[in-house]
């Protein structure tokens, strides 16, 4: 079915130059500018891509940031040590838990604070509760930018399935501050693994659903399989990590690699697909909320009942700590995240910055990727990797 | 690609006979933990502003209530909260010194004006105070600082039974920064010392390891700092915001590791004093107390001449006479004392008013006299056989102990008092029998039961440490004497000390009896002024209280003879921080009259 095939052959023009340069010629009248964002639906959160358009088809993208930006690393580099933990969640809404952990963490290790056992466990939770919650939305959400949107609504029903567990864990639904400087704010509450399990339940059926529903779709096959696809060269030179990089056959995974808390003690291989389309990019993060549910069930079994689960740190008032680097990392569900806090002995933090999955994934690598796709997969791409623009701009 | 794709994405329709997961209440309650609108339980609560200090959004601002008190311990202010600010983080829950905020989990107010989201919780009610889900501090042992002090090294009870080296070894740099680590600077404490000393600043110069500092903000208010930070009956401790959860801090400690940190010879250099103008006038002090010497030093700041008058051969009053070695050492009163002589006070020892110079010639010779002569004199039980000769006084053992004179210690000692002072000559007791006898039989009786005795409860404890027998709840009633050869005292229970008008009116068991044998017994019940030295001519020109004390005026410690000052014991305490605050505030009151 050739002539369904619209792509069209891009190796006359537009017209490149001696250096390769495209040479786009606006007054031709054969292209078109267009500016998706800084509000669109199809963007998360707030940035633009920049559009070069020939036809209905992109030939260049320029990203464009600082429409979100709101200070955040600023904002915790003149609190003090134990209040940095609330203004650090907010740079990423979806999944603010990643936040909590590299921040206390590092705080942890400039200040040579060694969390108890317990707090390890229920660290580890809770950042797989913010994966799973994470992944139940936007896996679906794949589909929903093709105009499937019955996913979605199945899969924020599911996050408010998880975000239940949160409020009773944590005392908060969206930010859960729980992580402190010194380990948690508290055990698990009585009958919660119960409660868990029949989430977890209805989260696996959901997940088949969704399989049915979406991957096994002929549309979303039409538009996802081969959209988009990530050369495996790129992986290395842009830096890819996380689910992007897995779908495209590494294996890469700061949880397995750079074992944290207590994930050397769970049991589990995070998948990894041969072809980095739209649609294994989803399928990767359909596998994940698998593995995901597998991980919260194992950690709800292996945990101690109970036990201390905060170190005795200094007085918080006059928390100092002394000089010192620190590069915090951790898996988010969109690839490693992490934070490079610097300590000048005095109670506030030097320097925080934050190495947002995004600031690779959706400023570089989308730019590239976004060339040669049709204008109305744009929302797709950005979608298919897990953009979060609060994260790039801090 | 198959057929197979066309149609399995039709399933979904098997949900379209399910039930709809929409909340049907909006209303729904949140969880047990939720962390929700804030509430306050404002009688526990005391107002420290912890919960101001820790919010990130500056969410809290402590404001003064009207329903209620300013009082030591309470600062009468109370936390308002902001929701255009907060954002219900509960941090200021976790800090709370008294565990009195906490959150419910109610999560939905509509209020039209946004000035009504700003409130104080618990004073200004709200649907949810009585709600008693939401977030608390977590249980257990979490806390946001400390709340255990450092252990502080002491003798073993067996190296200090026999000597009167200084039991308490003071912290080292170690210990006192982990203390001073654990204030939450309230200043509480300020408040409630008599002498307001910058308690939580000179904590914080112990964190910034600037001793010199800490010194110098301790001068500001008490020249006493080596005395004090040993002996002083911590009243600041007694309040401080971290003794609701846990021990409070250690001011005393810490005062005492500020001024073990420098030494003497480097006083001058860090105290910066050596260039006050010299204003011509003349005061005379009398008595070398804490009181006296707080008012000379803080005099000679203000560019008076000084002369002081002390009836024995060293200066320090109370705190050199009537408190042991072991507490305070002689040479820890030397750095102080010295210090403040070193200013360019006169001092003349061996010199009683009223024998050796006349009262009349303090008032022609200086421009203002303060009197600060202490309570010296003490008082008797006036029970049978009190008059014996082998029936003393604590307060004049005590004397001798320091002066060196030979004093009785008899085998079998019965002390009658519960004060700090009947447990230093108790103390004081045992180790001279130690020292005589091999052995320590001393019994320390008193009218309170043991949880309300008036000494502080580690000398009590130190005492026992010590083989001292503390035996309260008891009246005496006789110290039977047999062949002129005291025999013992003969006791009765009591019941209460004071009745229901809370005036000192004890009632007793007369059934309840019990006989303490001794060959030797000690009153310490008490101690009066002797204020025979002012001429009658003077006294009958004082104003006195309808109690017959004379009057002074309660800032400038002013007495109706607009020249005389009278401070001290005499007026306020008995202890020395009264003594030093009230020599500070004398020496502003002279200023005062003096400066107009
Ligand atoms: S809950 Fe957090 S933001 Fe709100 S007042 Fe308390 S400390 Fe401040
Ligand atoms: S921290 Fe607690 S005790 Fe202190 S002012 Fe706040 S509510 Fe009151
Ligand atoms: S010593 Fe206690 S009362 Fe004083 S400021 Fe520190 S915490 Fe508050």
């Amino acid at each position: 079915m050739s002539f369904l095939n619209l792509k069209a052959d891009r190796s006359k023009y537009p017209q490149r130059d001696a250096d390769g340069k495209m040479q786009i010629d606006l007054d031709s009248h054969k292209f078109v500018k267009l500016w998706q964002g800084p509000n669109h639906p199809g963007v998360t959160g707030n940035m633009s891509v920049e559009l070069t358009l020939a036809g209905d088809e992109i030939v260049e993208a320029k990203t464009h940031v600082g429409y979100l930006h709101r200070g955040f690393e600023k904002l915790i580099e003149r609190r003090l040590f134990i209040q940095g933990m609330q203004t650090s969640i907010r740079m990423c809404v979806a999944e603010p838990d990643s936040n909590e952990y590299v921040y206390c963490t590092a705080i942890e290790e400039l200040s040579n604070v060694e969390i108890p056992e317990m707090a390890k466990w229920i660290r580890t939770l809770i950042l797989e509760m913010a994966r799973l919650q994470s992944l139940v939305r936007v896996v679906p959400g794949q589909a929903g930018t093709f105009g499937l949107g019955l996913g979605v609504q199945w899969g924020v029903y599911m996050r408010e399935l998880i975000l239940d567990r949160f409020e009773e864990l944590t005392g908060g639904r969206v930010y859960h501050m729980f992580m402190t400087p010194g380990g948690v704010r508290g055990l698990l509450p009585d009958g919660f693994k119960t409660r868990m399990e029949e989430n977890l339940k209805e989260i696996e059926s959901f997940a088949h659903r969704i399989d049915d529903l979406i991957f096994n779709n002929v549309v979303f096959k039409k538009r996802a399989v081969d959209t988009a696809v990530i050369d495996p060269s790129w992986i290395d030179n842009y830096g890819i990590t996380g689910f992007v990089a897995r779908s495209a056959g590494f294996n890469r995974d700061v949880r397995k690699s750079f074992p944290y808390l207590i994930y050397d003690q769970l049991d589990f291989e995070p998948k990894v697909m041969e072809y980095s389309d739209i649609y294994n990019r989803a399928k990767v993060r359909w596998f994940d909320i698998l593995t995901t549910v597998d991980l919260i069930r194992q950690i709800m079994r292996k945990m101690p009942e109970k036990g201390d689960f905060k170190a005795q740190t200094p007085n918080v008032l006059h928390w100092t700590a002394p000089k010192g680097e620190t590069y915090v990392r951790s898996e988010s569900s969109r690839g490693e995240y992490g934070m490079y806090v610097v300590t000048d002995g005095t109670n506030k933090p030097r320097r925080v910055n934050l190495r947002g999955v995004s600031y690779t994934h959706a400023i570089c690598v989308l730019e590239d990727l976004l060339v040669g796709v049709n204008i109305a997969d744009v929302a797709a791409v950005m979608v298919s990797l897990q953009t979060c623009p609060p994260e790039i701009e801090r | 690609m198959s057929f197979k794709d066309v149609l399995i994405p039709f399933k979904a329709w098997g949900n379209f006979f399910k039930e709809p997961v929409t909340l049907k209440n909006p209303m729904r309650e949140a969880a047990p933990r939720y962390r929700g609108f804030h509430k306050n339980n404002v009688n526990e609560c005391i107002g420290c502003g912890t919960c101001e200090s820790i919010c990130e959004n500056e969410a809290i601002v402590m404001i003064p209530v009207d329903s209620v008190e300013t009082k030591n311990g309470d600062s009468g202010l109370r936390p308002m909260v902001d929701y255009g600010r907060c954002c219900w983080c509960g941090l200021c829950v976790d800090v709370c010194t008294t565990n009195s905020l906490s959150l419910s989990n109610e999560y939905t107010w509509v209020a039209e004006d946004p000035e009504e989201m700003k409130y104080i919780p618990g004073v200004d009610k709200k649907p949810w105070d009585e709600n008693e889900k939401g977030w608390k501090k977590p249980e257990g042992n979490f806390s946001y600082y400390p709340l255990e002090r450092p252990h502080m090294q002491e003798l073993h009870p067996e190296d200090r039974d026999h000597s009167f080296i200084e039991i308490v070894k003071g912290y080292s740099d170690e210990e006192a920064l982990l203390e001073a680590d654990r204030c939450v600077e309230c200043g509480i404490c300020t408040a409630t010392c008599p002498a307001h000393m910058g308690i939580p600043e000179y904590i914080k110069a112990i964190r910034n390891k600037d001793v010199e500092e800490g010194l110098r903000i301790m001068y500001e208010t008490n020249p006493l700092p080596e005395i004090c930070g040993r002996i002083c009956t911590h009243k600041c401790e007694t309040v401080c915001s971290l003794g609701h959860r846990g021990e409070p801090i250690s001011i005393r400690w810490l005062k005492r590791y500020i001024a073990d940190q420098v030494p003497t010879s480097k006083y001058a250099e860090v105290l910066r004093q050596d260039s006050v103008e010299q204003n011509g006038k003349k005061v005379a002090i009398v008595g070398a107390g804490p009181a006296g010497l707080s008012a000379a030093y803080y005099l000679r700041q203000l560019g008076y001449s000084v002369t002081i008058f002390e009836k024995l051969i060293a200066a320090g009053g109370m705190m050199r006479y009537g408190i042991p070695e072991y507490r305070l050492p002689y040479d820890q009163i030397d750095k102080d004392v010295d210090y403040i002589l070193a200013q360019g006070v006169d001092i003349k020892y061996n010199t009683e008013i009223g024998k050796d110079i006349a009262f009349e010639k303090l008032e022609q010779d200086f421009n203002a006299v303060y009197v600060a002569t202490g309570l010296h004199s003490g008082r008797s039980t006036r029970v049978p056989g009190s008059d014996h000769a082998m029936v003393f006084q604590a307060i004049d053992l005590l004397r001798k102990i320091t002066l060196g004179e030979p004093i009785e210690v008899a085998e079998k000692v019965v002390v009658i008092g519960g004060g700090n002072v009947a447990m230093d000559i108790t103390r004081s007791m045992a180790r001279l029998q130690k020292i005589k006898y091999g052995k320590v039989n001393v019994i320390a009786t008193a009218l309170e039961s043991e949880d309300k005795m008036p000494a502080d409860r580690e000398e009590i404890v130190e005492a026992r440490e010590e083989n001292a027998v503390i035996n309260p709840g008891w009246g005496p009633r006789e110290i039977v004497v047999e062949n002129n050869t005291v025999k013992g005292l003969k006791v009765v229970r009591c019941l209460s000390v004071f009745d229901e008008t809370g005036r000192f009116n004890p009632s007793f068991d007369e059934a309840d009896t019990n006989f303490f044998e001794a060959d030797m017994v000690v009153e310490s019940i008490g101690q009066g002024a002797d204020l025979g030295f002012i001429p009658a001519s003077y006294m009958e020109k004082l104003e006195k209280d309808p109690r017959g004390r004379i009057k002074v005026d309660p800032h400038t410690y002013q007495s109706s003879l607009e020249w005389l000052f009278m401070g001290g014991d005499i007026i306020e305490g008995p202890d020395v921080i009264h003594g030093v605050a009230n020599g500070h505030k004398a020496a502003k009151g002279i200023d005062l009259l003096l400066n107009k």
